[in-house]
């Protein structure tokens, strides 16, 4: 499946997807030295973001979470890219300070956790393979 | 988005890779924020100033804009560090710590940010003037731009409004478009408001009120007929704190409040949700406390002699910080109040504050008058707080 959607940074990444229907706090929710999400109650909590192609709805949570996707990046444990269905500040000044690939206006709901997804910063595009490419 | 040929030469690199970072990140949220176009500001806020929130990759990132040949193109000033940049031994911060945070303000000083660290940039000669575009962090100087001047502001966070000085443009979306600005809820005051710690507590209750909607309404409020700066200031750090409010609208107080009728939704608060914000704020008993602070915002220089003139020829017994901008420090001194208040013990943390300081540990129980020094306290730093009107509260440094 090849889903169009609109750049937020520039960039291409191929990685497993790892993905939430419920918003990110990256400030206090994710632990910058670990790459595990941390926040309580949350259905990826203990889950490692690094590597993966973290897919889900939007950010939230205080701006200077934008600091901790720097960090993530600077410590060799960033997403490879992430895709929203709808970008927010936090999520967006994030990925362009640390250079990680996004997109957004993706109809997040068609990808599941597992699939290998490619991710287009240039035009805006993710594609997803059913099930994972070994 | 529509850019201009200047801008879209910072955005292809053409005037260094920190203007051109800069250029990235608003484009991404003129792109994400349906903006047009951008537009001219006259005057930048930047947050995320205290090493405290920033840590080594902020620090880093804002050496790499330093280096990258990142040069304000307005009048840029900062929020409060860490720690008082000259007096910070007296005031029990460590020395690894000072160094990380003066590296923070160098960086920002080699961008030409002017270095004063305060949360109130409107009193000390960041003052933008009605109907003008700016871009401000800090949630209460933002509120306060916002709503008592009539200036326009989106709420911006440290990288966004770094990207605004560094380009002197901001994408033009949400509170800069005048059909942002109108007000969607009544909110009726049926209470007197004699002090600070009044002010405080409406903006709690008024912010808690906006909370309950998924798209927040920008409040109208009726019955507050008179405001001084430091009221107003205490009100916008709430509201901005416990509702996320921008902007609010104050009918006989600020200047585009006759530009509406108050909207049809309608709500009265009382005398009873006041005292219940109050009590809310109020976790411990006076005598547990250990740490007094005033100053979350910044106080004025009219504070500061209140300070001084309740102080004179007495002891202070508990730790009590009065955080202020440096330039208000500078008058005080020049007016002597500085020494009244020295002589009797309390510590001048100038540039800094209690929310951003690293006391996390050191204390046990605030007391301010500050509504929001209580959230920060309470959330970030574990402390039990309690709230009292400005004069007790320096008062309970004397027992």
């Amino acid at each position: 499946m090849k889903f169009h959607g609109r750049k937020i940074y520039q960039g291409q990444a191929q990685g497993e997807a790892l993905v939430t229907s419920m918003g990110i706090s990256f400030f206090g929710g994710v632990d910058p030295d670990t790459s595990a999400i941390v926040e309580t109650g949350h259905e990826l909590e203990g889950q490692s973001i690094s590597g993966k192609v973290l897919v889900f709805p939007t950010g939230k949570g205080s701006t200077v979470g934008s600091y901790t996707l720097y960090r993530l990046k600077r410590n060799g444990l960033a997403p490879a890219a992430i895709v929203n269905a709808q970008c927010e500040t936090i999520t967006a000044v994030g990925c362009i300070i640390a250079e990680i690939p996004c997109v957004d206006q993706i109809p997040i709901d068609q990808l599941k956790t597992g699939m290998s997804v490619w991710v287009d910063g240039e035009d805006g595009t993710v594609e997803s393979y059913a099930g994972s490419r070994g | 988005m529509k850019l201009t040929p200047e801008e879209q030469q910072m955005l292809d690199g053409a005037y260094g890779r920190a203007t051109q970072k800069a250029m990235e990140i608003l484009v991404a949220l003129g792109t994400i924020y349906d903006a047009e176009r951008m537009v001219p500001v006259t005057s930048v806020q930047i947050a995320g100033v205290s090493y405290d929130n920033l840590g080594e990759a902020g620090l880093h990132f804002l050496s790499e804009m330093a280096d990258g040949g990142g040069r304000t193109r307005v009048l840029t000033t900062l929020n409060p560090a860490g720690m008082d940049i000259e007096n910070w031994q007296a005031l029990g911060i460590s020395e690894e710590f000072a160094r990380s945070q003066m590296l923070v303000i160098d960086a920002f000083a080699r961008m030409n940010v002017v270095t004063t660290c305060s949360c109130t940039p409107y009193l000390i000669g960041n003052s933008p003037h009605f109907g003008q575009h700016i871009a401000w962090a800090e949630s209460s100087a933002v509120c306060y731009a916002n709503s008592v001047i009539g200036a326009r502001s989106n709420r911006e966070g440290g990288p966004s409004a770094l990207a605004a000085a560094l380009t002197g443009i901001t994408p033009e979306y949400g509170f800069h478009l005048e059909e942002n600005r109108r007000p969607g809820i009544t909110l009726e005051v049926k209470v007197a408001l004699p002090d600070n710690d009044d002010f405080g507590a409406l903006g709690v209750v008024i912010g808690k009120q906006l909370e309950r909607f998924k798209q927040k309404p920008i409040a109208y409020i009726l019955g507050v007929d008179q405001a001084s700066v430091e009221n107003l200031k205490s009100f916008c750090a709430s509201v901005a704190t416990y509702g996320g409010a921008a902007l609010f609208h104050m009918r006989g107080v600020t200047p585009e409040a006759d530009r509406y009728a108050p909207p049809d939704e309608h709500i009265t608060i009382t005398q009873a949700d006041l005292d219940a914000a109050k009590a809310a704020l109020t976790s411990a008993e006076s005598d547990e406390a250990d740490f007094v602070s005033l100053g979350c915002p910044h106080l004025t220089l009219n504070e500061i002699a209140r300070i001084a003139e309740l102080l004179k020829g007495r002891t202070v017994t508990k730790e009590f910080w009065i955080t202020t901008a440096r330039p208000t420090k500078q008058m005080a001194d020049m007016m002597g109040y500085t020494r009244s208040i020295e002589e009797a013990g309390a510590k001048f943390a100038a540039d800094t504050c209690c929310v951003v300081a690293p006391v996390k540990g050191r204390f046990k129980v605030l007391v301010t008058d500050s509504a929001k020094a209580c959230y920060y306290a309470a959330g970030k730093n574990k402390f039990k707080t309690i709230i009292k009107p400005f004069d007790e509260v320096v008062l309970a440094t004397l027992k």
